[in-house]
């Protein structure tokens, strides 16, 4: 034991959310939870230890993805991190009818088995608090379809990092715009060989480069849709 | 461990290796999800053609159509229990058609990642990786696969398992990454350290380098960083032609035949000793590419400026840019350690 070792507890609140920040950038699961439970005994909502503590610190982790400082090791550890903390506040959030951002049903496109990018956003947009349903890997239309229909999600996120598997993505949008649902939707994609025109030209609503730009316009879409309904 | 590749290089000086798989595979029918190496029992004349037509265009090596023929890919078709047959049969239909060439050619088995995350990221333990590395190396081998090109890959201990593999299966082996994510493999690989990966292992790689990535710009820049890293090594690149675009309900690449011999000019000039093509790179983009390297005299290597400005912007920031070393001072720095 090191002379300056921090003891979570004997923090003052602000001190010890930024100190929950930096663990969260450092992967440090145990610490995550013991902060998000000395939060709860201090009376905090778990809504507000959620966006104040645990959302804020992803947020900085997603920006420094973003910009090529870290990458997706470092981003696994911080994003397990989180979930560990977010699995203790989760029932608390549900017990207190917390405000969601919005659902989103995410899977990996048939034919393929990648599932580390799309698993990255599912983990950064539950980190932003949204309500997340994972399909998994390898999902013909029909899964999506399936997904959609019963859990009613605002966003649909496809996911592809084989140049084979990613025309699949407008098979299932050009499925969507059949069963005429595609408007109801905001349809995001992504992973490696993509691009933002390959995006467009597949029909989704934005191409996302990585997990920390997906959070960031599926909350701008997510705005949108919100005007749009509202001035209807 | 005797290899073909360091054999032809001598006499050749530069090689050139073969174009996409998967895209020229598309344009024979195959559909988006299914598995190309099913063909390999279904459909060996087309895989044959595809290898043909790079012959045609004058690959010296050819790399079987085995990229996703792990157990861990395969299961996705429910044919885990045929990676042996199936890469067998890869390597069998490449050195078939190989053999009919008029001039030496090389046949590489092809072994892409696994697309597991390895402990303690994932589930995959590093010996369990060996082992699946290791059951499809075997298969090519019995194929006829004179070398394991282990390749489009990002994580290092997953190459330093597949490396692993080639020695225990008797291969010599060569190995790429692709650079995608700010300059580096999405799990952080810069290209100057690429060489480091095998450096422990007891036979050394063949060959070195990048493959896929996002287009010629970036893997040329890849390029010189890795020269420029360890000047003696052989260095691969085999990068993607151009970016994938929709064009009505067909994939298209962005890079035109002139596009790529111009990328084959600044590869050799960078210090390639084997150049190819990846995603989108077609038998006719192949050939123009052996036309620029047997037309080419090597000069000096290119600067980042004068590769942008023959072959267009950079789409990321190059590896020197990115990293924790590239983070604002000070910034995210733990403030007190703890125990």
């Amino acid at each position: 034991m090191s002379d300056d070792e921090i003891i979570l507890s004997e923090l003052p609140d602000d001190e010890l959310v930024q100190q929950m920040q930096d663990d969260l950038y450092d992967g440090l699961k145990e610490e995550i939870e013991e902060g998000t439970r000395i939060l709860l005994d201090r009376g905090w909502a778990p809504y507000r230890v959620l966006t104040e503590a645990l959302v804020e610190g992803m947020r900085i982790v997603g920006e420094d993805f973003r910009d090529g400082i870290l990458f997706v090791p470092e981003v696994l550890l911080s994003a397990n991190a989180m979930k560990a903390g977010m699995s203790i506040l989760r029932p608390l959030l549900v017990e207190t009818g917390a405000p969601k951002q919005g659902k989103m049903v995410i899977g990996t496109v048939k034919g393929d088995i990648h599932d580390i990018g799309k698993n990255l956003v599912g983990m950064m947009m539950e980190g932003a608090g949204f309500e997340v349903i994972d399909l998994g890997i390898n999902n013909p239309v029909e899964n999506y379809l399936e997904a959609i229909e019963k859990h009613k999600p605002d966003i649909v996120g496809m996911s592809a990092l084989l140049t084979t598997t990613m025309p699949y993505m407008k098979v299932v949008i050009d499925a969507l715009k059949e069963k005429g649902i595609r408007d109801d939707l905001i349809v995001l994609v992504g992973g490696a060989p993509l691009n933002e025109e390959f995006g467009q030209a597949v029909g989704a609503d934005a191409y996302c480069r990585d997990a920390a730009v997906a959070v960031e316009t599926a909350k701008e879409l997510m705005r949108r849709k919100h005007n749009v309904n509202a001035a209807v | 461990m005797h290899n073909p590749i360091d054999a032809l290089l001598a006499e050749k000086g530069v090689l050139l290796a073969d174009g996409a798989t998967g895209t020229n595979l598309f344009a024979m029918g195959l559909e988006s999800g299914e598995a190309p190496e099913l063909w390999n029992e279904t459909a060996p004349e087309k895989i044959e053609a595809l290898h043909q037509g790079f012959i045609d265009a004058g690959a010296d090596i050819i790399l079987t159509n085995s990229f996703g023929g792990t157990r861990h890919r395969l299961k996705l078709h429910n044919a885990q229990d045929r990676v042996f047959e199936l890469n067998r049969k890869a390597a069998e239909i490449a050195c078939r058609v190989a053999a009919k060439a008029g001039s030496r050619v090389i046949v590489a088995g092809s072994v892409g990642p696994t697309g597991e995350l390895l402990q303690p990221l994932g589930a995959l333990t590093y010996e369990a990786a060996v082992e699946a590395f290791l059951e499809q190396i075997e298969g090519l081998k019995a194929g006829g696969a004179e070398v394991a090109w282990i390749e489009t890959m990002s994580a290092p201990d997953e190459i330093r398992a597949a490396a692993e593999a080639a020695i225990r299966a008797g291969l010599p082996y060569t190995y790429t990454g692709s650079f995608d994510t700010a300059g580096r493999t999405m799990m952080g690989l810069a290209p100057k350290d690429i060489h480091a990966v095998a450096d422990d292992l007891p036979e050394k790689p063949v060959a070195v380098g990048a493959n896929c990535g996002v287009g010629a710009p970036d893997i040329l820049a890849a390029l010189l960083d890795m020269v420029e890293a360890r000047p003696q090594a052989t260095v691969v690149v085999k990068g993607n032609c151009g970016v994938p675009e929709f064009r009505g309900a067909e994939v298209h690449y962005s890079g035109t035949p002139e596009l790529m011999a111009d990328y084959v000019r600044l590869a050799v000039d960078g210090g390639a000793r084997i150049i190819g093509g990846c995603c989108g790179t077609t038998f006719e983009h192949l050939a123009a590419m052996r036309r620029a390297l047997d037309e080419h005299k090597k000069t000096q290597p290119p600067t980042i400026a004068e590769i942008e400005a023959r072959v267009g912007p950079m789409r990321n920031k190059g590896a020197a840019q990115s990293g924790a070393a590239s983070a604002p001072a000070g910034r995210r720095e733990r403030r007190r350690g703890r125990g």
